[in-house]
Order: C-alpha cells, then sequence, then structure tokens
C-alpha cells in the first residue's frame, strides 16, 4: 500500500507545479504565510513568539493554502480525462484516496511551517537579546497541531467536494461557500454582540478571561472530531463506480 | 491464461429507466483482436466499464482471465491494459513520464521499467520526442502514447475504446499498423470497440455487433459479411440489351440482376462460376471489357443489421 500511495505522490508532485497558473498560485501561496508568519508578525511584535496569534496564523494559512489546491484533486483529472484511466488501473482506492491527500496536506502543512521557522529566526534577528528565543510551547504544540488539523480539515472537504465536482473552478467556487457561511454567521453575531454596549463589555470580559490553552485543546478536539467525520464520509464517497457513472 | 479471455453471461447495466447493456452473452478467446461494434449510444462505452469491473452490473456476470468482474475486480485490473474513451495522458509530464507512472503504478522494477518505456516508444516511432511534454503533441501521437501505456505492464487482456476515433486518416492509419505490429508481437488479447467498420475488418479476427444495449451478432468478419448477402459482380461493357438480362436471369446461380450506368450489377449464390456468366453474355451478344467479383463488405453487413433490427417487431 506505501508503495502505491508513493506513486501517487510522484506523480502529484511532477504535475502540481506544472499545472497551468500553477506556478504563480504557488508563489502567492508561498508569499502569503512567509509575509505574515515569516516577516510581518515577528517584526512588528516583540513577544511574538509569546503571541496566540502565532497558532491562529499557521491555522488560518494552512486553510488558506489548501483551499486553492485540493479542489484540483479529482476535479482536476475529471476536467483533463484522466480520472477514469486512473481508475482502471491497479492502484487500490485507499492508496489513489492517500497519495493525493498526503501531497495536498504535507504540502499546505509544510510551507505552514517554513513560515513558522523564517519567523522564529526574523524574531531572533530583530528583537536579538542576548539569549535566543524560541517559541512557548503552549503557542507551538497548538500551532503545530491546529494547522495539521485544519489542513486536514480543508483537504478532506475539498476531497468530498472535488469527487462530485465537473470542473476545478466549480469544486474552488462550492469549497469557498461552504467555508464562508460559517464565517458570515459568525461576523453577523459579532455586530449584533458589538452594537449593545453590555453585551460587548461582557464579551471583552469573556476574551480576557479565556485561557489559550484550554482554547487550544477545544479546537484541536473539534477539528479532530470533523476530520474523523470527513473521513468516514469521503471513504463512503470514493467508490470508482459512482466516480465513473458521473 | 484461461482458453476465454473474457466471457459474459446475461450481463446488463441500466442507468434509471436507460438500459445501456441488455443481458450480453459473449464469449472472446485468448489471444485474439475482438471488435465490439456498434453505433454511437449502443452501449460499447459501458461494456467496457462493466468488463473492467468500473460499473457494478444490474444483472448476469462476467469474467475476465478468470476473474469475477464484480467481486475480484483488483485482481482483473492487474492483468489488464485500457486505452478509455478520452486517451487519459497527463498532458503536463513528457512521453517518458507518463509512462513511468503507469510502470510505477504496476510495480515494474527500475531497470526493466526504463527498457520497457524505450521499447515502446521506439515501436510507436516516439522516442526521439520523449522528454517533450505531451500536451504539446497532437492528438494522433498522443493516442499512440495511450496505446503504449495500455500496454506497459504487457496485460494479457487490453481494451481500447476507439482509439482511432477523431484521428485523420494518416494517423488512424499509422495508429492501426502499430497496434496491430504490437498485438502480434505481445501476444494480448485485445477487445477493441469501434463504429468504424474497416477498422474492425482489417484488425479483427472475431466481431461482435451491438445495438442499444443488446447483442445482434457475433462471429468472424467473413460471416457477418455473408450474412448481408452471397458475393456480387459487377459487369462493365455494352450491349446488354433485356435479351441478355432475360439469361442471366434465368441462371439458377443468379440471385439478382440490375442494370445501372451503363454496367450490370449481378447478386450471386456462393456456388456461382463468374467465367460461366462472362461466357454465357458473350454468347448472347453482350461485349464485356472488365468484370469485378466482390463480397459484401462489413459496413453493408453492418448497415443490413440495423435496418433488420430496426424493422423487427421487437425494437
Amino acid at each position: 500500500m506505501l508503495t502505491d500511495i508513493l506513486t501517487v505522490v510522484w506523480k502529484e508532485r511532477k504535475t502540481q507545479l506544472r499545472q497551468p497558473g500553477g506556478r504563480v498560485r504557488s508563489a502567492l501561496n508561498l508569499l502569503l504565510p512567509f509575509a505574515f508568519i515569516g516577516l510581518y508578525g515577528p517584526f512588528s511584535d516583540a513577544d511574538w513568539v509569546e503571541s496566540p496569534f502565532v497558532a491562529i496564523m499557521c491555522t488560518i494559512f494552512s486553510m488558506v493554502f489548501l483551499l486553492t489546491t485540493i479542489p484540483d484533486s479529482f476535479a482536476g483529472e475529471r476536467e483533463r480525462h484522466t480520472l477514469p484511466t486512473l481508475l482502471a488501473s491497479r492502484l487500490p482506492d485507499p492508496a489513489i484516496l492517500m497519495g493525493k491527500l498526503a501531497v495536498a496536506i504535507g504540502y499546505g502543512w509544510g510551507v505552514v511551517m517554513l513560515a513558522l521557522l523564517v519567523g522564529l529566526v526574523t524574531a531572533n534577528v530583530v528583537h536579538w537579546d542576548e539569549a535566543p528565543l524560541m517559541y512557548a510551547p503552549r503557542i507551538l504544540a497548538p500551532a503545530v497541531i491546529m494547522s495539521f488539523l485544519s489542513a486536514s480539515m480543508i483537504a478532506l472537504a475539498g476531497v468530498l467536494v472535488s469527487l462530485r465536482a465537473a470542473t476545478v473552478q466549480g469544486a474552488t467556487q462550492t469549497l469557498v461557500t461552504a467555508l464562508m457561511l460559517p464565517g458570515v454567521g459568525l461576523q453577523i453575531l459579532g455586530l449584533v454582540v458589538l452594537s449593545q454596549p453590555a453585551w460587548r463589555a461582557g464579551m471583552r470580559q469573556g476574551i480576557d478571561s479565556l485561557d489559550f490553552v484550554r482554547v487550544s485543546l477545544t479546537v484541536i478536539l473539534v477539528l479532530l472530531i470533523l476530520d474523523v467525520l470527513l473521513m468516514a464520509a469521503v471513504l463512503a464517497r470514493f467508490q470508482r463506480a459512482k466516480l465513473i457513472a458521473q | 491464461m484461461t482458453e476465454t479471455a473474457i466471457r459474459a453471461e446475461g450481463l446488463s447495466k441500466h442507468f434509471g429507466s436507460v438500459q445501456a447493456v441488455k443481458d450480453l452473452d459473449l464469449e472472446v478467446p485468448a489471444g485474439i483482436i475482438f471488435g465490439f461494434l456498434g453505433p454511437n449510444g449502443s452501449g460499447k462505452t459501458t461494456t467496457i466499464n462493466l468488463l473492467l469491473g468500473l460499473l457494478e452490473p444490474t444483472g448476469g456476470r462476467a469474467e475476465v482471465l478468470g476473474f469475477d468482474v464484480d467481486t475480484q475486480a483488483d485482481e482483473l485490473r492487474a492483468h489488464t491494459g485500457a486505452l478509455l474513451e478520452h486517451s487519459g495522458i497527463y498532458e503536463q509530464m513528457s512521453a517518458e513520464e507518463n509512462l513511468e507512472y503507469f510502470g510505477r503504478i504496476y510495480r515494474i522494477p527500475v531497470g526493466e521499467r526504463d527498457g520497457r518505456i524505450r521499447e515502446l516508444l521506439e515501436q510507436m516511432g516516439l522516442w526521439e520526442r520523449r522528454g517533450e511534454r505531451a500536451g504539446t503533441w497532437s492528438r494522433g501521437m498522443q493516442q499512440k502514447l495511450a496505446v503504449a501505456r495500455a500496454l506497459m505492464h504487457r496485460p494479457a487482456v487490453v481494451f481500447l475504446d476507439e482509439p482511432t476515433a477523431g484521428l485523420d486518416v494518416v494517423a488512424a492509419s499509422a495508429l492501426r499498423e502499430d497496434l496491430a505490429n504490437l498485438v502480434v508481437s505481445e501476444g494480448a488479447t485485445v477487445f477493441l470497440t469501434t463504429h468504424n467498420m474497416a477498422e474492425a475488418e482489417r484488425l479483427c479476427d472475431r466481431v461482435a455487433v451491438v445495438r442499444n444495449g443488446e447483442l445482434l451478432a457475433v462471429g468472424h468478419p467473413d460471416e457477418l459479411r455473408a450474412r448481408a448477402g452471397g458475393p456480387h459482380v459487377e459487369i462493365f461493357g455494352s450491349a446488354f440489351d433485356e435479351q441478355v438480362l432475360t439469361r442471366l436471369r434465368a441462371q439458377p446461380t443468379v440471385t439478382s440482376v440490375v442494370q445501372q450506368n451503363g454496367h450490370l450489377s449481378v447478386q450471386l449464390q456462393e456456388s456461382a462460376d463468374t467465367a460461366e456468366l462472362v461466357s454465357l453474355l458473350v454468347g448472347a451478344g453482350a461485349r464485356v471489357e472488365e468484370v469485378r467479383r466482390g463480397q459484401a463488405s462489413l459496413e453493408e453487413a453492418f448497415l443490413t443489421m440495423m435496418e433488420e433490427e430496426e424493422c423487427s417487431p421487437t425494437s
């Protein structure tokens, strides 16, 4: 099985940067996490290595990265008419699935981890104070775990959408819309809360009293549950007969 | 290998109310090129997808190389190759990389894989351009590459779904030639769908004709041609008057005589002797300048079957 997964990984690596517009998209995808996590954050905040924003930024950017790459996984193969030939080969279903997921998650999460490392170097250069700076464990652990789990969540959701979509554009639109809906809901809720002084004060008090470690653990648990549910849905959906009959 | 490469018994597939394949009974002996002929929408591609285990049959069963298409699809696909409706070539990768990918998929050891890639690309006349991106190639070259890819792991059975569709005459002819040569050298069983009768006539050892998912006929191309009528002769010359025609029609081996554009078109029974007929014509005063004896083409046989099917009460 591992050999088959590595075969899919080999092919995905070969083709990902060679897609039309692939290099530009990849450059932009690299630029954003490096600009924010690697440069802007450590430049602007002397306590960057202690800031919960590190974990938040890592989580957001790994999701954004995946949003632009994962829709191509199956919808791209379908659009380019290579999917039936792939399915007619001896590759087992899990190998195709895992190979595509591994490349997408590895790429998105890897870039964010690299940006995290660059951010540490930048922080040490900009805010050097005799002793080397290091991310606080209560920040680093959630940054690493939450970004991985959120990348996995988008990858799985993207595969689920991509399996059904006829085109990459269609898959991207569906995925972005699905992710925007909860965000828009939260924004509306925020506006409602902020419009009332009493609620606003209550919210600020609530935020101030939050324990970041506890919040991180809750988020990790939620992401983990979502990942498991999405994986189950993807495995149920990924059937050759259904993919061919579309 | 089993004596029969492909066997289907009552194989059926419907999509909602559409019956794509209906009670298909088929036996394809190993080592031949089997043509699966039918007009567009007759169920040819669905049949290939069923035989590759990519679709679940709604009725009946089928085996390829002894593997059940429903329950042993993974094993089956390990021993078969396919060129489906589209070439399935990764246009961003080079020809060499496309073959390498499928060599990896079928776990061909590195040394053997490199040799096999060279062998196939050389046979197809593509070796010199192996490093170019396949997307920059003509459709004919991409189809050749797709055939090479389908044969990469030396499969015992190869499914080719209209391999020359959309190619110009020259490219189609070149691909057919390469295909025939490769099949002979590889010794594989080929299941070829096409609606190009000349292609089937040139390549296939046996053919089956389908329409609306139903099998109409199966046999050697000669047997199918015979169904469209026996041999016929075209006689060119002059002085084909009524007396000559009457004497010709009186012959027991002559089925019909039609005079058109200054020549005679004569349908014969299998036992007819053309030389005797020519003597008869000359003796009756006709001037014979040229005689061409022929058989109904597979295309004529195919059209006859389609017409018969259309006229049958069940259709």
